[in-house]
C-alpha cells in the first residue's frame, strides 16, 4: 500500500468508525429485534420468536387473520398509502419542477425575484408547512374553503384533511408545494449547462418549440432529471412527519414509517415494529434498485 | 431571446406572477394569521383589522417553554453540523483527491446511508441512546442526527474537493507539505464557500428533524422546536390555538428564510453539486 492510499484510509477512519457506531450497529440491532418479542419499557427482556413477527397469526405477511386480504390490513394499507403518495407526488413535483425550471430559464425582468420566491416553500420546515396548510385547509375557518366558496367552485365546505377521500390529496398537495422548488432548482441547473448553439440552430430552422423540448431538451437533461427523481422518490417513500402532523396518522393516510412509529413507540411493541421497519427498509431498497435499473441511471462514478 | 411575440410575453409574466403567488402566498397568510387573536382568527377577512403581537409574547410566557425549545434546536443543530464538518473535511479530501480501491462503492454507500429511511434504525438507536444514558437529553440527538448529517456533508464536500485545481496540490506536495497541511492551509481557504453552503444545508436538515426528536425526548424542557410546535395545545382538548401555532411557526421559519435568501447562490450550488456533477 503506498503512502497516499494509507493517508486516505487514515482520513476516512474516524468517519467510518462513527458511521459504524451510529448507523450500522443500530441497523443490525433493529433487524435482530425484528425476530424477538420486546417491549419498549424493557428492551433487555427480549425473547427470540423467530419469524413470528413476519408470518403467521401475529405477523405482517400471510396472516390468517387478514380475512379481507393483505391489502386491507394495517400494514398492507400503509404500504399502499406510501406508494400512492410517493408516485403521485414525485410525478407531480417533476412536472411542476420542469415547468418552473423552464420558466426560470427564460430571460425576463424580475427573474431573480421569481427565483428567490421559489425558494420560500423549500426553506419552510416540514412541520411548519404541515401546520400552516392544516390551518389553510381547516374545514370551518380555512382560507381554501372560503376562497372556493366565494368563487362558487364548491357548494359546501370540505374537511380536506379529515375526509378519507381527500386526506391523501391534501398530503400530496402540501408535499408538492414544498418540494417543487428542489426539483425546479436541480432541473434549472441542468438546463443551464445545455449548449446554446443547438437552440439557435433549431430556431433558425424554424423547428416548433415543443418539438425542440421533446427532441433536444428532454434527452439532454434526462440523467440529472432522473437523479433528482430518485432523490425525491427515496425521500417520499420514508415520509413520516408531514402525515403525522397534517392528518394525525389516520388510517387513510398512514405511511409505512408512520405505522412503525405507532406500533413501536406508541404501542410499545418493539419486536413487531422492528419487523415492520426491517420490511420497510428492504421494500425501499428494492424500489430504488428497480428504479435505477429500469432507468439505467448511475448515481456515482465507480 | 431577442424578440418575443406579445402574447408570449404576457403568458410568461402571468406564469411568473402565478409562481410567486403560490410560493409566497401561504407564508404571508401564516404571518397575517399570527397577528390575529380571539374571534378575529375565525373572521374570513384575510387582512387583520387589529394587528397584535399578543401571540408572540404569549409564546414566551405560556406554559410551554418555547424559548427553551428554540435554544435546544440551535444547540443540537450547531453541535451536529460542527462535528460533522470537522470529520468531513479530511474524509472528503481522501475521497475527492486520492485514488484508491473501493472508492466508488464507498461513495455509493454514503449516498445510500444519507437517503435511507431513518425508521429502519429506530429500535436499535433507542437501545443505543438508552445505553449511553442520553435518553431525554437534547444533546443526545446529536447521535441519531449524525446518521444523515455526516454522509451528506462528506458527499457534498467531496464534489467540491474534486473540482479544486490539481496544480495547487502538486506544488504543495513538491514543497513537502503533509496532507493535513494541504487540506488546512492550501485547500481550506478556497473551500470556504463550499463549507458555508454544505454547513447551511446540514443545519437546515438537523433543525427540521422530527422523527428522532419525537421518539427520544419525552420531557418538555428538552424538546426541540419542531416537536414543540406539533404539541402546542390549547386550554382544552377541543380548542386548537392556531394563533400561537402560527406565531411559533413564523419564528422558526424566519431565521431559515433569512439564511436561505442571503446565501441563495451558495445553497443552490450545494444542492446541485451532489446531483448534477455526481
Amino acid at each position: 500500500m503506498n503512502n497516499r492510499v494509507r493517508t486516505a484510509w487514515l482520513f476516512l477512519a474516524p468517519m467510518l468508525v462513527l458511521m459504524g457506531v451510529v448507523a450500522v450497529w443500530p441497523l443490525l440491532r433493529s433487524v435482530w429485534f425484528a425476530f424477538t418479542e420486546t417491549n419498549i419499557n424493557n428492551l433487555e427482556a427480549s425473547r427470540f420468536i423467530g419469524l413470528e413477527n413476519f408470518v403467521g397469526p401475529y405477523g405482517l405477511f400471510f396472516n390468517p387473520n387478514y380475512t379481507d386480504g393483505f391489502w386491507a390490513s394495517d400494514w398492507g394499507t400503509a404500504i399502499r398509502n406510501t406508494f400512492q403518495f410517493a408516485f403521485v407526488s414525485v410525478i407531480l413535483e417533476t412536472l411542476a419542477g420542469l415547468g418552473v425550471a423552464m420558466l426560470l430559464n427564460q430571460e425576463f425582468k424580475g427573474r431573480t425575484l421569481v427565483r428567490t420566491a421559489v425558494l420560500v416553500p423549500w426553506a419552510i420546515p416540514t412541520i411548519v408547512s404541515a401546520k400552516m396548510w392544516g390551518w389553510m385547509l381547516h374545514d370551518q375557518f380555512g382560507v381554501v374553503n372560503q376562497l372556493l366558496l366565494d368563487w362558487g367552485l364548491i357548494a359546501d365546505k370540505i374537511a380536506w384533511t379529515a375526509d378519507a377521500g381527500t386526506a391523501m390529496w391534501s398530503v400530496v398537495l402540501v408535499d408538492v408545494w414544498k418540494t417543487t422548488p428542489f426539483m425546479a432548482l436541480l432541473i434549472l441547473a441542468a438546463l443551464q449547462t445545455l449548449p446554446r448553439d443547438c437552440y439557435e440552430a433549431a430556431r433558425v430552422d424554424g423547428v416548433h418549440p415543443l418539438r425542440v423540448f421533446w427532441k433536444v431538451t428532454l434527452p439532454l437533461i434526462r440523467q440529472p432529471l432522473l437523479v433528482a427523481m430518485v432523490f425525491r422518490l427515496l425521500d417520499a417513500l420514508r415520509v413520516f412527519d408531514l402525515i403525522y402532523v397534517l392528518t394525525s396518522n389516520d388510517s387513510s393516510t398512514i405511511s409505512m414509517s408512520g405505522l412503525v412509529m405507532r406500533e413501536m413507540v406508541e404501542a410499545g411493541n418493539v419486536g413487531f415494529g422492528s419487523a415492520a421497519s426491517t420490511s420497510l427498509f428492504l421494500i425501499i431498497m428494492l424500489s430504488a434498485v428497480v428504479f435505477l435499473r429500469a432507468t439505467r441511471v448511475k448515481l456515482a462514478e465507480a | 431571446m431577442n424578440q418575443r411575440p406579445l402574447l408570449g410575453s404576457v403568458a410568461l409574466y402571468a406564469a411568473a406572477a402565478l409562481v410567486v403567488c403560490i410560493s409566497v402566498g401561504p407564508f404571508l397568510y401564516m404571518v397575517l394569521t399570527s397577528l390575529k387573536t380571539g374571534a378575529a382568527l375565525f373572521d374570513p377577512a384575510i387582512w387583520p383589522k387589529q394587528a397584535t403581537t399578543a401571540n408572540y409574547t404569549a409564546l414566551f410566557e405560556g406554559a410551554q417553554p418555547f424559548g427553551r425549545h428554540l435554544l435546544n434546536s440551535v444547540i443540537v443543530a450547531t453541535v451536529t453540523v460542527g462535528g460533522a464538518m470537522v470529520l468531513a473535511v479530511t474524509a472528503s479530501y481522501a475521497l475527492g483527491r486520492i485514488r484508491f480501491k473501493g472508492k466508488g462503492l464507498l461513495m455509493l454507500t454514503l449516498l445510500g446511508v444519507s437517503m435511507f429511511p431513518q425508521v429502519a434504525v429506530l429500535s436499535g438507536m433507542f437501545e443505543l441512546i438508552q445505553a449511553l444514558g442520553l435518553f431525554n437529553r437534547t444533546l443526545g440527538l446529536v447521535v441519531p442526527y449524525t446518521i444523515f448529517t455526516l454522509p451528506f456533508t462528506v458527499w457534498i464536500l467531496t464534489t467540491f474537493m474534486r473540482d479544486l485545481p490539481g496544480e495547487l496540490e502538486e506544488a504543495a506536495i513538491m514543497d513537502g507539505c503533509s496532507p493535513l497541511r494541504i487540506i488546512f492551509q492550501v485547500f481550506l481557504p478556497l473551500l470556504w464557500p463550499a463549507l458555508v453552503s454544505t454547513g447551511l444545508l446540514a443545519f437546515i436538515g438537523a433543525w427540521n428533524e422530527f422523527l428522532f426528536a419525537l421518539t427520544f425526548i419525552v420531557e418538555d424542557d428538552q424538546r426541540t422546536v419542531p416537536v414543540g410546535i406539533s404539541m402546542i395545545a390549547g386550554a382544552t382538548a377541543y380548542e386548537i390555538p392556531w394563533g400561537s401555532i402560527m406565531a411559533a411557526s413564523v419564528i422558526v421559519t424566519l431565521p431559515l428564510l433569512g439564511l436561505v435568501l442571503v446565501f441563495q447562490k451558495k445553497i443552490v450550488s450545494g444542492l446541485t453539486a451532489g446531483a448534477v456533477k455526481g
